[in-house]
C-alpha cells in the first residue's frame, strides 16, 4: 500500500487516511485496524496498573523504549506514602527497561511541547489524550492492560471511527473563548453524542493552546480523538521546537462525513451545571452563584493564554475574602514562562495560591480539595458527583476568564466587564 | 451464570465507580472492590453476591480511562455488566480485563432492581427471569470474540503465548 496514493485519496477522511497508514491497508469506518503506534502515555494512576499487567503477562521487552512514557503528575510531588509507593515502583521499572519517566509536568502538555509531531499515532492510558489532535496526530485513550500490551508489541487494535466535521465561522466576542466552543458543543452533542466519533475542526483559525484545550475537553462528548489538520500555525509551532511533521494528513473532500457549523460571533461565555459535563447553559444560567473555591488549572486550560487573560482581569484587583483561588499550570514549562513574564506576581498579589503542574484538584486527590457542600468554579474537565472531592461538593465548568471573574467576586460572575 | 440485579440509571460515570482519591493508592484489585460504586451507593460491595449483574442505562462507564472501574466492579462479584451502552474506554477495558459486557438497547427498561436474571455468554444474552423475557446482545466480530472468550487479555496471552494481532508466538527469554 503506497502512503502517497492514501494521503491523496479525496474519498478518505483524516481518520481513515491515518489508520490506513498505520495498519498498512486500506481501512474504512467501521473496519478494525491493528496499527503501528509511535507514542505512548500511561501516569501515575494508570501507569503502575500497566506495569503490573506486563508482569503478570509474563513481558519482557519493550518495543521500543524511546515510545514509551511514564508520567508522574496526578498526584505530584507524591501526597502521601502510598502514591510515594506507586511513585517509587514506576521509577525502577521505567530505569529497568530505560523508557522515559518525566516527574512535575502534565502528560499531555508536556507531550505537546516536546514529543507530539502531525501524523504520529499516540495512544495513552489516559482520557484526554485526545489533546495531541492539536497537532494533527490521531491520539486516543486506553487502558493499563492495553498500554502494557502496546509497550510490548508495539501494536494494538482500532476501530475506525466515523467523522464529525466541525466548522467554525466567524470570530469570537470579547469574554468568549475556545473553551466556550467546545463546552456549547458538549452540551448540543450530550456526554455521548460522539462517542466513537472523530472530531475534525476546520475553520476559523485558532491558537495551538486554544486546539489544545478543545481537543482535550472533547473526550467529554465521548469522542474518540479530535483533530486540527496541520497548517501554518502548526508548522510554525513546530519549526520553534525544532520539530517536523511526520506525515501530512488531511481529511479528502469527499469524504464520507457528518459535518455541523458553528458561528462563533453567536456564542457567549457558557457554564457546565454540577454533575454532568452536558449541562451547558449560557453563563447566565449561574451568574451570582457563591463560591468558595476557583480553580484555574489543568491540561484541560491553564496554558499561557488562559493565564494571560486570568492575570488581566485579576491585576490591581483581590480574589474576594472568603473564597481561594488555586492556579495550577498545565506544564512546568508554562509555569517557568508565567514567572518570567511576571503573571505569577499578579496572581500572588491577588491572593491567589499558585501551585506546581499536577492533576491535584482536577482530580480530587491533592492542592485544591473539596469538603462537604463546597461550591467551586473550575476549568477543569469534569464536574462529576464527587470528582474534587466531597461527594456533596458543587462543581461548575466555565473559560479560565469566567474562574477568574469569578474569584474577584465571590459568586459566578461574567468576565466580559473586566475585559 | 444466574444472579440478581443491581440496577442503575445513565450516564454512571468512571468517577462514581471508582473516585480518584482511592485508586491512585492502590494497584490491588481486592482493595479497589471496597470502593465499588462508591459515588452511588457505598454499601454497594457488601449488596453483591458472586455472579450477581449490575444493569444500567446508557453510557456507562463515561469519563476516564481509568481500567480500575471494572476491575472494582469485577472484583466486587459482579459476573457481567449489561447496559442499553457503554462508554468507548470503559467497553474495551471490560473486555480486557474479563469482565462481560453486554449492549442491550433499552435492557435498562426491562430489569426492576432484585430480579433474578441469567446471563448467557456464549449466546450473548440475558433473561430475566421474572418476565421470562430473553434480550440479545449485539455480537462481538473477529478477534474481540475471541479476547470475550478467553477471559480477557491477559488470559488470552497466557493461552497462545501471543496478542490477538500478533502474527506468532512471542520469544520468552
Ligand atoms: S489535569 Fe485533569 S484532565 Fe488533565 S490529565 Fe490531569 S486529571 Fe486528566
Amino acid at each position: 500500500m503506497e502512503a502517497r496514493r492514501i494521503l491523496t485519496d479525496p474519498s478518505l477522511s483524516f481518520a481513515e487516511k491515518a489508520l490506513s497508514i498505520k495498519s498498512g491497508r486500506e481501512v474504512r469506518a467501521g473496519d478494525v485496524a491493528v496499527v503501528d503506534v509511535d507514542l505512548t502515555l500511561a501516569q501515575d494512576s494508570t501507569g503502575p496498573l500497566a506495569i503490573r499487567s506486563f508482569q503478570e503477562m509474563g513481558l519482557k521487552k519493550i518495543f521500543d523504549p524511546r515510545k514509551v512514557f511514564i508520567f508522574l503528575d496526578h498526584t505530584y510531588p507524591a501526597a502521601d506514602e502510598k502514591v510515594a509507593t506507586l511513585h517509587t515502583m514506576v521509577r525502577d521499572f521505567c530505569a529497568r527497561h530505560a523508557c522515559n519517566v518525566v516527574e512535575g509536568t502534565i502528560s499531555h502538555q508536556h507531550l505537546l511541547e516536546e514529543q507530539v509531531v502531525p501524523g504520529m499515532l499516540l495512544v495513552g492510558a489516559d482520557s484526554h489524550t485526545n489533546q495531541a489532535g492539536a497537532l494533527g496526530a490521531f491520539a486516543t485513550g486506553l487502558g493499563s492492560t492495553e498500554i502494557a500490551s502496546v509497550w510490548a508489541s508495539g501494536k494494538t487494535w482500532l476501530r475506525v471511527p466515523e467523522t464529525l466535521r466541525i466548522t467554525l465561522e466567524g470570530t469570537l466576542a470579547k469574554g468568549v473563548f475556545a473553551r466556550d466552543i467546545i463546552m456549547h458543543l458538549i452540551g448540543q452533542l450530550g456526554e455521548d453524542g460522539a462517542n466513537y466519533t472523530s472530531l475534525e475542526w476546520t475553520g476559523t483559525r485558532l491558537s495551538i493552546d486554544s486546539r489544545a484545550c478543545i481537543c482535550n475537553n472533547s473526550v467529554e462528548c465521548g469522542a474518540k480523538n479530535s483533530v486540527f489538520a496541520p497548517d501554518q500555525l502548526t508548522v510554525q509551532y513546530l519549526r520553534a521546537r525544532g520539530r517536523k511533521p511526520m506525515l501530512d494528513i488531511q481529511s479528502g473532500a469527499q469524504a464520507t462525513i457528518k459535518e455541523k457549523t458553528i458561528d462563533l460571533a453567536d456564542l457567549e461565555p457558557q457554564v457546565t451545571l454540577p454533575e454532568h459535563v452536558d449541562r451547558v447553559k449560557p453563563l447566565s444560567a449561574a451568574e451570582g452563584t457563591p463560591i468558595h473555591e476557583g480553580f484555574l488549572g489543568s491540561s484541560t486550560n491553564c496554558r499561557l493564554e488562559d493565564l494571560q487573560v486570568a492575570a488581566h482581569i485579576l491585576k490591581g484587583r483581590k480574589v474576594k475574602a472568603g473564597t481561594r483561588l488555586v492556579i495550577t499550570p498545565a506544564s512546568k514549562r508554562i509555569f517557568l514562562q508565567a514567572v518570567r513574564d511576571g503573571l505569577v506576581d499578579t496572581f500572588m498579589q491577588a491572593g491567589a495560591v499558585f501551585t506546581n503542574s499536577t492533576c491535584g484538584a482536577c482530580v480530587g486527590t491533592h492542592m485544591g480539595v473539596l469538603g462537604e457542600n463546597e461550591v467551586a468554579i473550575s476549568c477543569s474537565p469534569r464536574n462529576y458527583t464527587g470528582r474534587m472531592g466531597s461527594l456533596s461538593a458543587q462543581v461548575y465548568l466555565a473559560s479560565p476568564a469566567t474562574v477568574a471573574a469569578s474569584a474577584v467576586e465571590g459568586r459566578i460572575a461574567d468576565p466580559r466587564k473586566y475585559l | 451464570m444466574n444472579g440478581k440485579a443491581h440496577v442503575f440509571g445513565d450516564y454512571v460515570n468512571t468517577d462514581l465507580i471508582i473516585p480518584f482519591r482511592f485508586k491512585a493508592r492502590t494497584n490491588d484489585p481486592v482493595e479497589l472492590a471496597k470502593y465499588c460504586m462508591y459515588g452511588i451507593d457505598r454499601e454497594f460491595p457488601k449488596k453483591v453476591s458472586k455472579g450477581d449483574v449490575i444493569v444500567a442505562g446508557v453510557n456507562f462507564g463515561g469519563g476516564s480511562s481509568r481500567e480500575q472501574a471494572p476491575v472494582a466492579i469485577k472484583y466486587a462479584g459482579i459476573g457481567a455488566v449489561v447496559a442499553d451502552s457503554f462508554a468507548r474506554i470503559f467497553f474495551r477495558n471490560a473486555l480486557v480485563i474479563g469482565l462481560p459486557a453486554l449492549e442491550i438497547p433499552g435492557i435498562q427498561k426491562q430489569v426492576k432492581a432484585g430480579d433474578a436474571v441469567a446471563v448467557d455468554l456464549r449466546k450473548r444474552t440475558l433473561t430475566n427471569l421474572r418476565t421470562k423475557k430473553t434480550f440479545q446482545a449485539a455480537p462481538l466480530t473477529g478477534f474481540l470474540r475471541d479476547l470475550e472468550a478467553a477471559g480477557g487479555l491477559a488470559a488470552y496471552h497466557k493461552r497462545h503465548g501471543k496478542f490477538p494481532w500478533e502474527p506468532g508466538k512471542r520469544k520468552t527469554t
